[in-house]
């Protein structure tokens, strides 16, 4: 959809800040994505991560920094200018059309992708090109069995699928997926991450996920954030190991006690 | 897909037999229903049904409530209506059959301009916008009577220009099947729009106007091209209404025709695309028909749409559809002693209502004329005690056997609904 | 001088009436989401029953019985026809407050028939409050009650305007109302309940709290203030059935310029529309008029002459729905809103 500029920058984070009246939720994030990168971002509650998907995606506007999408600026843009330059996200709690098929929901995310505007004259079935893409991405998404049923009558795993369909469907280059394997089972959540892997091949993905088998097994690198800051943003394992990230999540005092029965065991050991 | 795979889209005959059926309901109609008066409605009918589907395209489809629509039909009527005098004054050479279309023209152009400054908003501020915009409409008219006319309205003759194959649009018959012709036509176009982009994403809009702004479409946007459409369709309603009554009042524009829009809109259905149709039919029995039987048919029908919002909100034409679904799968022979006792114990209550009403207008409106009142030919004396004691145990009576009709009947229902969702179940297993 | 004066306080206390209407209206908006179509039916009732209850009771008893009667029935609606449609979503509430709108006028017409009834400001409260005289060559000189026949009389010259007493009453009494409101929501426990349910009503009730209770007290009482809006104006102003469909417009048009959601906003916009109403009516100036002044005159023939001759007094109906179109346009948001919808 948009070339990627020299830098091989697909996304850029420059000291990002939002504050809701005197509150600093985002406090400077700084996040370089590179393109066909598949980052994790990971962080405890209330750590900012869906705030941040919502100025990323429009939703909001940050109160300042800049956001960098293909080397173009796209922090205060509509969330739809910012869609059209190609960047698509899901929603943490499924955001579909409830009075549509499975199939109708994906054909509208196709629609504009495909040079579709406001058309009045043309028919919807006699759209082939956008037709045939919105299949493409049912068979994707492995919901063909329930293209003509009504969204409101999936399954909730089935309502994440066609959440991630609907976020795909237009082609964008840069996704970003609001915690997709939130809820499923263990076997659930293997094939979507299997399908998640598939549909996002070549793409730049986001996705904040509490998973951590999830992660570890989806993600290039691992972005953490706490309070508002991205505190890490490396390889898994230099994550996993990383002091800082340790202590974000179990608190500095746990973090303490591991230390010492680590070193405790170590002179048992000894 | 590959060169060699072979698709099939077979015709969708039940769609063809349905529209095949509306053409000759509105060709035959006039021949069933000869009397000057079944004219009058059919005509008024004809209009009705494009207005009341413009407005859904808004309400049902969209989302979108507007207390004021009737500006943009009472507008195309204005310019309609003007036309037509300039046709006949032998200034312009429109033919009248064409007028219509300048209602359309004019509808449109009051749709750019009004919807862009109300479409700016969704929800309930838009209903708000719109009821404001229709008093502006409707206090200008009092304030330039050069283009509204004033008290007495802008009249005019539809019988001028040169008429094409000897149709002068003279008899009202001739009237009618130009309405006709429109309504068909219209109804086509309307229903096409809900196959296009346009449309799909205006659903898409009414369902979760977030979401459409992450996939790429600016909502406003929909919203506006939408309710440009709607005002065009709109406007050819009012200009068929100036063909058809030759006079034009300010009350076209007024608030009372748009909330009767809405009410009848809604009362028909606006969850399906017959729904309005339904509607219309209604609003022109309502206010020819039912206005002429009773005095307090205002009040009944703000009483049956209340009852209507909070128990059926899909309108009557997902009453039907519902009994439609039933029949589907066979089930409807089960429900219809509950059906009957329904229909019967509200038949009562009905009764007892409108007697009791009846009388209470009786005894404040028609004072001069004595106490006694004919109630579908049964003389009831509004001063004794007898009518009103006896409305009153007939009410008692019929709410009590109401209540119990209507439990039995939602123990069945619940039990078809179960059936068929087993239905379902099992038919996806296989 | 002296007329703008006493205009400005008529502004002033027609706007507060407005507000009373606007500030329930924006309450039960907050509140419950709901847009109460028929909040000015409400305040019809209220001008009804006053007009009932003062012919047998007298006007102050009125005052305070006729307020709460409507705020019972609005409370009972709320319970057994709104609380039902609410699962059913925003239109569907929307719609039966406008079934109620019509309702209500027609059982309005039909008890008191379609013409405007002699509903009159009480004996004790009729008069001048004040007289404002413009005395020649001394500026202006305020005399209590209806001043002073010698200066205002036809021979003396000089020119006096009178503010009548009922609609410093009229304002003395919103303000009140308004005051006790804001005291009540601000300063006391049920206050902060419905504060706390008016943005997190899952989150009250989990807490304890009856919130459908403190909602239908919440639509009771914007009822009741409406009702009491109409207790007060519907003497100052007409008491006919058609007096909630007019005002009703007014209402709505003063909530969408104050900014949705937003009571200061609300007060603002009431104000606002309360003087631009009442100075419009008496400035007769037209377009045409102005540039007659000015040298160039338009001419009969002129295709724009229909426009150009309409006066502001004439447009004084038009006022606040142009006011309306012209902050969609230039600040959508209204003048004070803050809410995002």
């Amino acid at each position: 959809m948009s070339k990627t500029p020299s830098n091989g920058l697909a996304l850029e984070l420059r000291d990002v800040r939002k504050s809701f009246g005197k509150t600093e939720i985002i406090r400077g994030s700084n996040l370089a994505v590179k393109a066909g990168e598949r980052v994790a971002l990971i962080g405890p509650n209330g750590a900012g991560k869906s705030t941040l998907f919502n100025l990323i995606s429009g939703r909001m506007a940050p109160s300042s920094g800049e956001i960098v999408l293909h080397g173009e600026a796209i922090h205060g843009m509509k969330p739809y200018e910012i869609n059209r330059r190609g960047l698509a996200r899901s929603f943490q709690v499924s955001n579909l059309f409830p009075r549509l098929s499975v199939f109708e929901n994906i054909r509208c995310a196709v629609l504009w992708s495909m040079g579709e505007r406001y058309a009045f004259w043309r028919f919807l079935s006699n759209l082939n090109e956008v037709n045939r893409r919105a299949e493409e991405v049912l068979d994707m998404i492995r919901m063909r069995r329930k293209r003509d049923t009504n969204v409101t009558n999936l399954t909730y795993a089935e309502q994440r699928a066609v959440e991630v369909g609907v976020t795909i469907a237009g082609g964008s280059n840069v996704i970003l997926l609001d915690e997709p394997t939130a809820g499923m089972s263990k076997s659930e959540t293997a094939n979507f991450v299997k399908m998640i892997r598939d549909v996002t091949e070549g793409k730049t993905l986001l996705t904040v996920e509490h998973d951590m088998g999830v992660v570890f097994g989806l993600a290039d690198r691992i972005a953490v954030l706490v309070y508002g800051e991205v505190i890490a943003f490396d390889t898994p394992e230099n994550v996993r190991n990383n002091d800082r990230v340790k202590e974000a999540y179990l608190g500095s005092v746990l973090a303490e006690n591991q230390r010492a029965e680590a070193q405790a065991a170590e002179a048992a050991g000894a | 897909m590959s060169a060699n795979t072979y698709s099939f889209r077979p015709y969708n005959v039940g769609r063809l037999v349905l529209w095949s059926l509306f053409a000759i309901v509105l060709l035959v109609a006039p021949k069933l229903f000869t009397s000057s008066l079944s004219m009058t409605m059919l005509t008024q009918m004809g209009i009705a049904v494009i207005v009341c589907l413009s407005y859904n395209m808004l309400l049902g489809q969209g989302g979108m409530l507007s207390f004021g629509h009737a500006v943009y039909s009472g507008l195309g009527a204005f310019a309609a209506i003007h036309t037509l005098n300039k046709v006949g004054a032998g200034e312009w050479g429109v033919p009248v059959a064409l007028i219509p279309i300048v209602g359309g023209l004019a509808g449109l152009l009051v749709a750019v301009l009004l919807g862009a400054v109300s479409t700016k908003k969704s929800g309930n501020t838009f209903a708000m916008i719109t009821l404001g915009v229709g008093e502006l409409v409707w206090s200008m008219s009092l304030m330039l009577p050069e283009f509204f006319g004033g008290e007495g309205g802008v009249s005019s003759n539809r019988v001028v220009g040169t008429p094409a194959l000897g149709i002068t649009f003279g008899p009202q018959i001739q009237v009618y099947y130009l309405i006709a012709v429109y309504c068909f036509v219209c109804t086509v176009l309307m229903f096409a729009f809900t196959q296009t982009p346009l449309g799909r994403m205006l659903n898409a809009v009414r369902d979760n106007p977030e979401r459409v702004e992450f996939i790429g479409y600016d909502t406003q946007r929909v919203r506006y091209f939408a309710f440009m459409i709607a005002g065009f369709f709109a406007g050819i309603a009012g200009g068929l209404y100036a063909v058809n009554f030759e006079i034009v009042t300010a009350e076209v524009v007024g608030a009372q025709r748009s909330g009767a829009y809405l009410l009848f809109t809604f009362l028909g259905g606006s969850l399906f695309f017959f729904g309005p149709i339904i509607g219309a039919v209604l609003l022109v029995l309502a206010s020819v028909l039912l206005s002429e039987l009773t005095k307090a048919w205002l009040l009944y029908l703000g009483l049956v749409f209340l009852l209507m919002v909070m128990y059926a909100p899909g309108g009557i034409a997902s009453l039907l559809m519902m009994n439609v679904r039933v029949a589907a799968y066979g089930m409807l022979r089960r429900l219809w002693t509950s059906y009957l006792a329904l229909a019967g114990t509200a038949l009562t209550v009905l009764v007892a209502v409108a007697v009791i009403v009846e009388m209470i207008y009786h005894i404040k409106l028609n004072e001069a004329l004595g106490p006694q009142m004919s109630f579908a030919g049964v003389m009831l004396d509004t001063r004794g005690t007898d009518a009103w004691v006896g409305a009153m145990l007939l009410l008692a009576t019929g709410v009590g056997l109401f209540e119990v009709s209507r439990r039995q009947f939602v123990r069945h229902w619940g039990q078809v609904q179960g059936d068929i969702e087993a239905e379902i179940q099992r038919r996806e297993g296989l | 001088m002296e007329t703008f004066f006493v205009f400005f306080l008529n502004g002033i206390s027609y706007g507060l009436l407005l507000f009373m209407l606007s500030s329930g209206l924006t309450l039960i908006f907050s509140m419950m989401g709901v847009l109460n179509f028929a909040h000015t039916s409400f305040y019809m009732m209220g001008a009804y029953f006053a007009h009932a209850l003062a012919g047998a009771l007298g006007f102050f008893p009125a005052l305070f019985l006729a307020p709460l009667l409507v705020g019972v029935l609005g409370a009972a609606f709320e319970r057994y026809s709104l609380r039902k449609v609410h699962v059913y979503g925003h239109v569907p509430e929307l719609l039966v407050t406008f079934g109620l709108s019509y309702v209500v006028l027609e059982v309005v017409r039909l008890v008191w028939g379609p013409a405007n009834v002699d509903y009159r400001v009480p004996e004790s409260l009729s008069g001048p409050l004040f007289t404002l005289a413009n005395i020649k060559g001394q500026g202006l000189s305020w005399l209590a009650g209806a001043g002073n026949a010698a200066i205002c009389g036809p021979a003396a010259g000089n020119s006096c305007t009178q503010f009548p007493i009922y609609r410093g009453f009229m304002a003395l009494v919103a303000l009140f109302m308004l005051g006790s409101l804001w005291l009540l929501l601000t300063r006391t426990r049920i206050g902060l309940i419905i504060q706390a349910a008016l943005t997190h009503p899952d989150t009250t009730q989990a807490l304890g709290h009856n919130v459908p209770r403190v909602m239908m007290g919440v639509f009771g009482g914007g009822c009741a203030l409406a009702g009491l809006a109409g207790v007060i104006g519907g003497n100052a102003f007409v008491t006919e059935p058609n007096m909630a469909a007019s005002v009703g417009a007014i209402i709505f048009v003063v909530v969408v310029v104050g900014g949705m959601g937003s009571l200061a906003g609300a007060f603002l916009a009431s104000l606002l529309i309360g003087l631009i109403q009442t100075f419009a009516v008496v400035i007769d100036i037209s377009a045409a008029s102005v540039m007659q002044s000015l040298g160039s005159p338009v001419s009969f023939d002129h295709w724009a002459y229909p426009l150009l001759k309409i006066t502001v007094s004439q447009m004084a109906p038009i006022l606040p729905y142009l006011l309306l179109v012209l902050i969609l346009i230039f600040r959508p948001k209204g003048l004070l809103g803050t809410r995002e919808e």
